[in-house]
């Protein structure tokens, strides 16, 4: 039988044991020496084993961009809650609200990129993500408040898309 | 003074959870689409996860907090494996 | 509720908790408003992101106040629901589309 040999050791992605010991502590509120090294050995050995789950590896590359991507999205995020907020309420002036959907064609090609601008899409509300084709790469979106379809592509394309390619890719 | 607006605007939090969970609950059995149920049930589960937070400062008790996790953990399984039976269970029969 | 929290607890997380609750009631208000499925998306992720944030913040802020050190084990809730979000929403998305297209074939 082999041990895990250096072969072995690479399986451990760091990123995720590193977030699996953050969870242990924080689950337990301490940082005591002795549940930080339960923590550890879970950590590395839960990284190591679910490596046979998923082989999709990824490398992050300009971590620096995400911390102004995160801010840009806090702002869009705060901002889409007044703009559908004032939709629910009727509070438009009159305006008649169209919704629909709306297709962009992506350059992201990391599949964790791709679950990046997943989670920034559904979590701003007044978009939801509906679909990647997988062939053409090409996303469906479908926005509360359609007033120019250009808009929405010049919103992914622009805001978020560079810094999910600049980490990911 | 501060302590008596703090309890105001606890229970004002917990009364505006209270009127989202109404909502959904009225939207789950108005449906009309079984779609329609499953989106209410998210959003119930969700504003339960609020409520229990909510008691958790009202109490100043940090056990409410484990119970908040484990609300949405069983929300988003339970929502997942309905939301897959629609696309599932509709293949299988004709 | 004991009397000892320092305002500068008390004071952002009255702010938070109000503003939490409007927005988690206006979200849920939106679902049972809006008229088609597809529109009732969107209204509750307001619950789900900055509802659910404010509040969250709130209870942190709070603990920390009372036990006087740090207490952010909350975020794990916000990863969890912004991680398990986009899922449920994409699912829900593609049953609604299926069940749509099945309706328009049976006349």
């Amino acid at each position: 039988m082999r041990l895990a040999g250096a072969r072995g050791w690479r399986r451990v992605s760091p990123v995720l044991a590193a977030g699996l010991l953050v969870m242990w502590l924080l689950l337990n509120q301490t940082l005591a020496p002795g549940q930080f090294a339960v923590g550890l050995v879970l950590a590395v050995a839960l990284a190591w084993w679910s490596a046979t789950l998923r082989p999709l590896r990824s490398t992050l590359h300009r971590v620096d961009l995400a911390a102004g991507l995160l801010a840009r999205v806090l702002a869009d995020i705060l901002r889409s809650n007044v703009n559908v907020a004032r939709i629910v309420l009727g509070l438009v002036g009159g305006r008649r609200i169209r919704s629909g959907f709306v297709s962009i064609p992506l350059d992201l090609r990391d599949p964790h990129g791709q679950a990046a601008l997943a989670a920034i899409v559904t979590c701003t509300p007044g978009t939801v993500w509906v679909d990647l084709d997988p062939d053409t790469n090409v996303l469906t979106l479908h926005v509360l408040d359609l007033r120019d379809d250009a808009d929405w592509i010049r919103v992914i394309k622009g805001r978020y898309e560079p810094a999910l390619r600049g980490i990911f890719e | 003074m501060i302590m008596q607006a703090l309890d105001h605007a606890v229970t004002f939090a917990s009364l505006c959870v209270i009127v989202a969970m109404l909502c959904a609950l009225v939207r789950l059995f108005l449906g009309p689409a079984a779609q329609d149920r499953i989106l209410a049930l998210d959003t119930l589960y969700l504003n339960g996860m609020l409520m229990l937070l909510i008691l958790g400062i009202r109490s100043s008790s940090t056990m409410y907090f484990d119970i908040a996790l484990l609300i949405a953990v069983f929300g988003f399984v339970g929502t997942i494996a309905l939301a897959k039976f629609l696309l599932r269970g509709e293949v299988i029969e004709p | 509720m004991t009397a000892t929290l320092p305002a500068w607890a008390a004071l952002p997380a009255i702010v938070l908790l109000v503003c939490g609750g409007l927005l988690t009631a206006i979200g849920s208000f939106g679902l049972l408003r809006l008229p088609d499925f597809y529109a009732r998306m969107h209204p509750p992720t307001m619950g789900t992101t900055l509802g659910a944030g404010c509040i969250l913040l709130a209870s942190m802020a709070i603990s920390s106040g009372l036990l006087g050190r740090p207490v952010i084990h909350e975020i794990l809730i916000t990863v969890f629901v912004v991680m398990t979000a986009p899922v449920t929403a994409m699912l829900l998305v593609r049953a609604a589309r299926y069940r749509g297209t099945r309706q328009q074939k049976q006349p």
